[in-house]
């Protein structure tokens, strides 16, 4: 599965959320969107989602239109993992799990034997064997965590969306988290707060900065201290963590005198290019 | 000079422990349970009616009555029972009143239920969206005025068109391009519920014949006393076709009660949804208050009661609070003819008095046990 964001821009009353965005993400990456508060991740992959309609662009799911599908068709290509359910509702664990299977489903069609093996395959393949008949209210925020995950799998949609999904989780549920994403191997759209996360488990990082891509490519070469002072206003020291090899960046407060620098956006890309 | 850092003595690092399946089980009842219950149900209707019907002035004894019923509905089957009053008293007078509770009290617990999930609150009930306002005019207008002011409508038929009229007002305030959210639902419906309120109270206020008031007062509550056979085809009917269009969006209730996003991302069509769902409960809950006027709590309180014994999975619920509301109101309907005779109470003075404590009780055992509600 293979997404293409191309020149996608919302506007709320006469203020532009998104403005033009362009991303691109490959067959089986696991590619981060990241940026400041407000700067239109959210509504991004709301967009890809189709839960907001943009006012102008398009975004294609291997070349097709999502905005041209049915909302089945869309949920059987894209999974979506939000943050942890706000609302507590009395399901049990494997009752969320076989909400996955809604876009499979028609009115009156029962669970068949293979969606039951299926909501169990996956909750093992999450490390929540046995947690079926648990009630999801009781779950701890990781727990619950992985149980949408389990959700997002049963649904079967090459293609997962993840927003914020480590939001609220403590450092180890944090981890817990990106590791079980990153072992999927499905191709995965992150939006993450944290720049280490990003750069310690994607493929790709696209920055964001007032609804535009401003920077894209592997984590190493984007994530530079300049790229971070202009679009965050905090200064970052790169730096390599012993433990995983992978760039680390330690934040410290921008210098007074410097003045958050608007960043030019790159050119629009053609749609095809290859990266 | 700060403390060098410590660890607290207590503090012993441990491993990660793994999951305690057997630690919080949910209460649900697993699926041959569920079968048991509905079961239940369906056996509590029967005995509900048939102690329904038995009860009254006249005592009709349970078992002709059952053999009265039983004999009406397969004659070839079973032999006639009892004297020719006792079959018209059970028949005729007794049994259109019964079935007429166990419809309303049905149709008004599933519209509760969807609405709950329709505006993921759960103080939602069937008069959310001003039904019972509308047609409490409607009715108040022929009661008071007369047929000939509302266009010779029968009083059915104007609290009909007016819980329509009033319906149709509360989606214009709350649809905005098409969308509709749950917030601007519940306040448009609470706002035109006080504006149609004030209009049949201006209307029983300044009535020129007030002794037609007690029968406004005993309908605003709710009564099912006037039916007959004829009159039970139209709730009927609107109740089986409104049922079947409810039951076939469990799954899709199931992922709105997730919230939008959520349900979108699942595949469903959000604002298409929920049109559809506000247009089936409206047309149910009018007909049901065209018929009993609107009795309160069925509707707020059995989907409480239901998805404390069997989740908030609809396409448990849905089925559980059908069969239940039918058979609370059957014997709420039941204790209002026999507690005072020959007074009848009006129905939500008696869905109150048994559906406070309850919801009081609920509430309570919330808190206790630090369970967020089920909305």
């Amino acid at each position: 599965m293979r997404l293409d964001v191309d020149g996608v821009s919302v506007a709320i009353g006469s203020a532009a959320i998104l403005d033009g965005a362009d991303l691109c993400v490959e067959h089986g990456q696991f590619v981060a969107l990241v940026g400041p508060n407000g700067c239109g991740k959210s509504t991004l992959l709301r967009t890809i989602y189709r839960a907001l309609r943009p006012a102008a662009g398009t975004v294609f799911l291997d070349e097709r239109d999502v905005w041209r599908m049915s909302a089945r068709e869309s949920a059987r290509r894209t999974a979506v993992v939000a943050q942890e359910h706000h609302a507590d509702f009395d399901f049990t664990v494997r009752e969320v799990v076989l909400l996955g299977r809604i876009p499979h489903k028609r009115p009156f069609d029962r669970d068949c034997p293979a969606d039951v093996r299926l909501t169990a395959w996956t909750l093992d393949r999450v490390g929540m064997t046995g947690f079926g008949d648990r009630a999801f209210a009781t779950l701890s925020g990781g727990e619950k965590q992985r149980v949408l995950v389990a959700r997002a799998l049963a649904q079967e949609s090459p293609l997962f969306l993840l927003d914020e999904p480590t939001n609220h989780l403590d450092i180890r549920y944090q981890i817990e988290t990106m590791e079980l994403i990153k072992g999927l191997k499905v191709t995965t759209l992150a939006a993450l707060h944290d720049l280490n996360l990003a750069a310690q488990y994607c493929d790709r990082v696209h920055v964001m900065r007032a609804g535009r891509i401003v920077a894209d490519g592997p984590p190493g070469d984007v994530l530079t201290s300049e790229l971070i002072e202009a679009v965050f206003g905090v200064r970052a020291e790169r730096m390599t963590n012993p433990a995983t090899g992978r760039l680390h960046l330690a934040f410290s407060p921008a210098p007074a005198a410097v003045v958050v620098q608007e960043v030019v956006p790159r050119s629009r890309r053609p749609r095809r290019e290859t990266m | 000079m700060s403390a060098p850092p410590r660890t607290h003595p207590r503090f012993q690092p441990k491993p990660a422990e793994p999951g305690r399946p057997e630690l919080v089980r949910s209460r649900r009842l697993s699926g041959s349970a569920f079968a048991v219950l509905v079961a239940g149900l369906v056996l509590g209707v029967a005995l509900s009616t048939v102690l329904a019907v038995s009860l009254g002035p006249v005592h009709v004894p349970f078992d002709v009555t059952a053999g009265i019923i039983a004999h009406h509905i397969a004659p070839d089957v079973t032999g006639p029972v009892g004297t020719p009053v006792q079959n018209q008293i059970v028949w005729d007078l007794r049994l259109p009143r019964a079935v007429l509770a166990l419809l309303v009290g049905a149709g008004l617990a599933l519209v509760g239920t969807v609405l709950q999930a329709v505006v993921r609150n759960p103080l939602a009930d069937p008069y959310l969206l001003g039904v019972s306002g509308g047609a409490a005019f409607g009715a108040v207008a022929v009661l008071v005025l007369g047929s000939a002011a509302v266009g010779g409508l029968s009083l059915s038929a104007a609290a009909f068109a007016g819980g329509l009229v009033a319906t149709t007002v509360v989606y214009l305030l709350a649809q905005r391009r098409g969308r509709v959210t749950p917030t601007r639902l519940i306040l448009a419906g609470v706002a035109v519920a006080y504006l149609f309120q004030a209009g049949y109270s201006f209307l029983l206020i300044t009535a020129p014949n007030p002794q037609g008031l007690q029968g406004v007062l005993f309908w605003l509550l709710g009564s099912l006393a006037t039916v007959r056979w004829d009159g039970l085809a139209v709730p009927g009917a609107v109740l089986a076709v409104g049922s079947v269009l409810l039951l076939v969006e469990a799954r899709p209730l199931n992922a709105l009660l997730t919230g939008d996003d959520s349900a979108v991302s699942l595949g469903i069509d959000v604002q298409r949804l929920r049109i559809r769902l506000v247009m089936v409960t409206s047309l149910l809950t009018g007909v049901m208050v065209a018929s009993s006027g609107a009795i309160a709590f069925v509707g707020l309180i059995v989907p409480h009661f239901v998805r404390l014994l069997v989740g908030a999975e609809h396409r448990r619920v849905l089925p559980a609070a059908l069969l239940t509301g039918a058979v609370f109101l059957q014997l709420v309907d039941t204790l209002a003819r026999t507690v005072r005779p020959p007074v009848e109470l009006p129905l939500s003075i008696v869905t109150a008095a048994v559906g406070v404590p309850f919801f009081l009780w609920l509430l309570r055992r919330q808190d206790r046990t630090g369970e967020a509600s089920a909305a």
